[in-house]
């Protein structure tokens, strides 16, 4: 179902990955392949493995691939630490942003942002050049400068933490984003707010992977491709549509096609 | 009675505990962090033979040409001494001490006088050196003066002529004994009485050196003065005395390091610190304690048994001890303040992280005497390896504490599954019109505050020293600031590769 006139390599490729966690199986057997440029949305049922299949792409040390691969820019991750993924430009936006006291939230953008930008072979910024950095990128999501000195989303409110994601996204500039619910909890500004956020960022060069329940998120940004996921798989693909389909008669079709194969 | 105090616990506690995914041998690995001041110095020294009685205290007594007040001060401490019996409250676990084991003298051989810094042996420069402390003229630090003290004498003091003339006179103990004995005969053990408690009595009678500070009526010190204390000798305790007494209006912030060389034996270091705030005064005294604590498997090792207290004599004087502790094998101390001056403020700021089979008993004993008394006590508990790290203190009201306040905070971290942390408050209140406060937390670095600092690209060791030093923020923020910098520094090395 993937696009057929793809004149570079793909981003991220996920081959029949099979992954569980205290050995209970969780993925069985998802395939996906992401190109430059493409915006994926992944939905379906709660426990289904959305959030395991974004954590095991970011590489969380509580789950275990059993089998299959995770290829990023043609090399295979399977084995590498989440700060590797991250530094090579993989990007995963926390479906609950975790709260860190103590750690001021200026210091852990800048150490975050200069670990990438060091793999990048850029130079690493002082505390004076990163807030000029960090300004521009504030407005994007339009957070005010005091989010920078409180302790890592230590208070934040749930729509701030989500922000507080996507304003990691834009000082990371990954070469994959995947938003793990990023819309959840929020008001509709604040998902305005999310949804500009995720657009200036996506370009050309840029995969992006939704993981949502919501149409109203897919309203504001368009995906490519639709995929539903069920027990563990993908089981269906479609384009944007596909979603508008799932907005109107929900996951109970999903049960009887897991049933069936 | 009408005690009012509140308690609240914060549970922050993660459900996923790091020692799901720390791989047991990772864990082992966080104690190898090698001990980088454990070199001896080969100096030739003059030592006193073994053991303790009354000859032994008079011969101290004698190479220090001391007037025979002293004498006497050491020789009633002694007495007091012979009467008591080690204390084993603290439930800490070690091989009794052999008293008659230890030298009490031993000091580096060189001249009788030394006129200048240039006389002074090199090899007592270069080791300094090597600590990071400069001594010499064209070496020295800048913006702070130092008092070098190599088991049990001073070796040097820096900036000696820039403080005198603002009347400040920071020397060694037993220079202040020569040429101050007015000061030093009014105000030592006033503080802490030489009967105080065993360690303070052992001290009493065999104090050797410590640096000694008075900062004159009014006068704000124009600069941070500092003690480096190092031990070099295995076999001879060390027992410094310090006294610091800060008249009227006046205010001066103290920094005090201590190292030592690895040994396979372990090694008495009972010091006795008395700090005297007049109407006021403030003393800001500042400790990074890194005593060599003894290899994995719980050899060698400083027993650091301290007794440090601070009087605050006067109307709104202040006292703020901040200590971060990282050294000893054992350590044992409880920096306190006795609030007597209307309005006087203690404060006590501590930062101790034990690792491998350290312990660390400590805390602090806010004494509220005076009326209007407030104290903070915010304690910072990190313990990794098979370590025990616990927070003992005392707030006590009295009757005329009225509208008296203390705050506490003692919050403790977890790192790995086989270290342990307590947390013993004591409260006393003899005053109903006094507020006491008590908030204590426990927690683990989670799983998910690694994995998400991880996933923005952070190395596992530097993310987790990111939430120790976080953790800690409260009491750095109270460090001078090259203090601050070099604890940091100091705790992320002990916990390299401790975690993982």
């Amino acid at each position: 179902m993937q696009s057929k006139m793809k004149e570079s390599d793909p981003i991220l490729e996920v081959k029949n990955l099979f992954a569980s966690t205290d050995n209970l199986p969780i993925l069985k057997g998802v395939s996906l392949t992401v190109y430059p440029g493409e915006i994926h949305a992944i939905m379906g049922r709660n426990g289904c493995g959305k959030s395991t299949l974004s954590k095991i792409i970011a590489g969380h040390p509580s789950y275990k691939i059993t089998n299959g691969d995770i290829k990023f820019s043609g090399e295979n991750i399977n084995s590498l630490e989440p700060e590797e993924r991250s530094q090579s430009g993989i990007f995963l936006g926390f479906q609950y942003p975790i709260e860190i006291p103590g750690v001021s939230n200026l210091e852990f953008l800048r150490v975050s942002t200069n670990a990438r930008r060091k793999f990048l072979n850029k130079e690493e910024l002082d505390t004076f050049d990163f807030e000029e950095l960090v300004k521009e990128k504030l407005e994007l999501v339009k957070m005010d400068k005091a989010f920078l000195s409180r302790s890592v989303n230590q208070g934040f409110s749930g729509g701030e933490k989500k922000r507080n994601e996507i304003l990691q996204m834009a000082l990371l500039e990954p070469k994959i984003a995947i938003l793990d619910e990023t819309d959840s909890g929020l008001d509709i500004d604040a998902l305005r707010i999310v949804a500009s956020g995720i657009k200036k960022i996506s370009n050309s060069q840029t995969g992006i992977i939704l993981i949502t329940h919501y149409q109203r998120l897919l309203d504001e940004i368009e995906p490519n491709y639709v995929h539903v996921m069920a027990e563990g798989k993908i089981i269906k693909t479609g384009r944007s549509d596909l979603a508008l389909e799932l907005e109107k008669n929900g996951y109970e079709w999903t049960d009887n096609f897991v049933k069936k194969t | 009675m009408g005690v009012s105090f509140v308690r609240v616990y914060k549970a922050n506690c993660n459900k996923l505990f790091l020692d799901n995914m720390v791989n047991e041998n990772l864990v082992k690995d966080v104690v190898k962090e090698p001990y980088k001041y454990g070199f001896v110095t080969d100096i030739e020294t003059e030592k006193i033979a073994k053991g303790l009685n009354e000859d032994i205290i008079r011969l101290i007594s004698q190479k220090k040409e001391e007037p025979e007040y002293l004498l006497d001060f050491r020789l009633k401490a002694f007495k007091k001494w012979q009467k008591m019996d080690e204390p084993d409250w603290a439930g800490l676990g070690y091989k009794q001490i052999d008293y008659q084991d230890i030298i009490y003298y031993s000091a580096p051989k060189q001249k009788e006088k030394i006129a200048s810094l240039d006389e002074v042996d090199p090899k007592l420069l270069e080791t300094f050196d090597k600590l990071g402390i400069p001594l010499t003229e064209q070496k020295k630090l800048t913006n702070v003066a130092v008092d070098a003290v190599f088991d049990s004498v001073s070796i040097a003091t820096t900036f000696r002529e820039e403080l005198a003339e603002h009347g400040v006179i920071f020397c060694s103990i037993s220079e202040a004994v020569k040429n101050h004995s007015d000061l030093v005969e009014k105000y030592l053990g006033t503080v802490v009485p030489a009967s105080d408690n065993y360690f303070a009595a052992l001290n009493s009678a065999v104090f050797s050196d410590g640096s000694f500070v008075y900062i004159p009526k009014g006068v704000s010190c124009p600069m941070d003065l500092s003690s480096y204390f190092r031990i070099n000798s295995g076999d001879s305790g060390q027992f410094e005395r310090t006294l610091i007494i800060a008249e009227e209006s006046s205010s001066v912030s103290y920094l005090e390091g201590c190292t030592a060389p690895m040994f396979d034996t372990n090694t008495l270091h009972a010091a006795v610190v008395e700090l005297i705030a007049l109407d006021d005064a403030s003393i800001k005294y500042s400790t990074v304690q890194n005593w060599y604590a003894g290899d994995e498997e719980g050899v060698g090792g400083i027993f650091n048994f301290v007794t440090k207290r601070g009087k605050c004599l006067g109307k709104r004087s202040k006292i703020s001890w901040s200590q971060v502790e990282t050294g000893s094998a054992i350590t044992w101390k409880y920096p306190s303040c006795l609030l007597l001056g209307e309005e006087s403020v203690g404060e006590f700021y501590s930062v101790a992280l034990t690792n491998n089979l350290q312990q660390a008993d400590t805390g602090t004993k806010m004494i509220h005497i005076g009326p209007k008394t407030k104290s903070t006590i915010v304690s910072k508990g990190i313990s990794a390896g098979n370590s025990i790290n616990s927070y003992r203190g005392l707030v006590k009201m009295g009757k005329k504490a009225t509208g008296s306040r203390n705050y506490s905070q003692c919050d403790s971290m977890l790192i790995g599954d086989q270290a342990s942390a307590n947390t013993f408050p004591y409260i006393k209140s003899q005053q109903p019109n006094s507020e006491i406060e008590h908030e204590a937390s426990t927690c683990r670095i989670s799983e998910d505050q690694l994995f998400y600092l991880q996933s923005r690209g952070i190395e596992f060791e530097e993310a987790v020293s990111m939430m120790v030093s976080g953790f800690c923020r409260d009491v750095f923020n109270q460090l001078p600031m090259e203090f601050a910098a070099e604890a940091d520094k100091l705790l992320a090395l002990k916990l390299e590769g401790s975690v993982g």
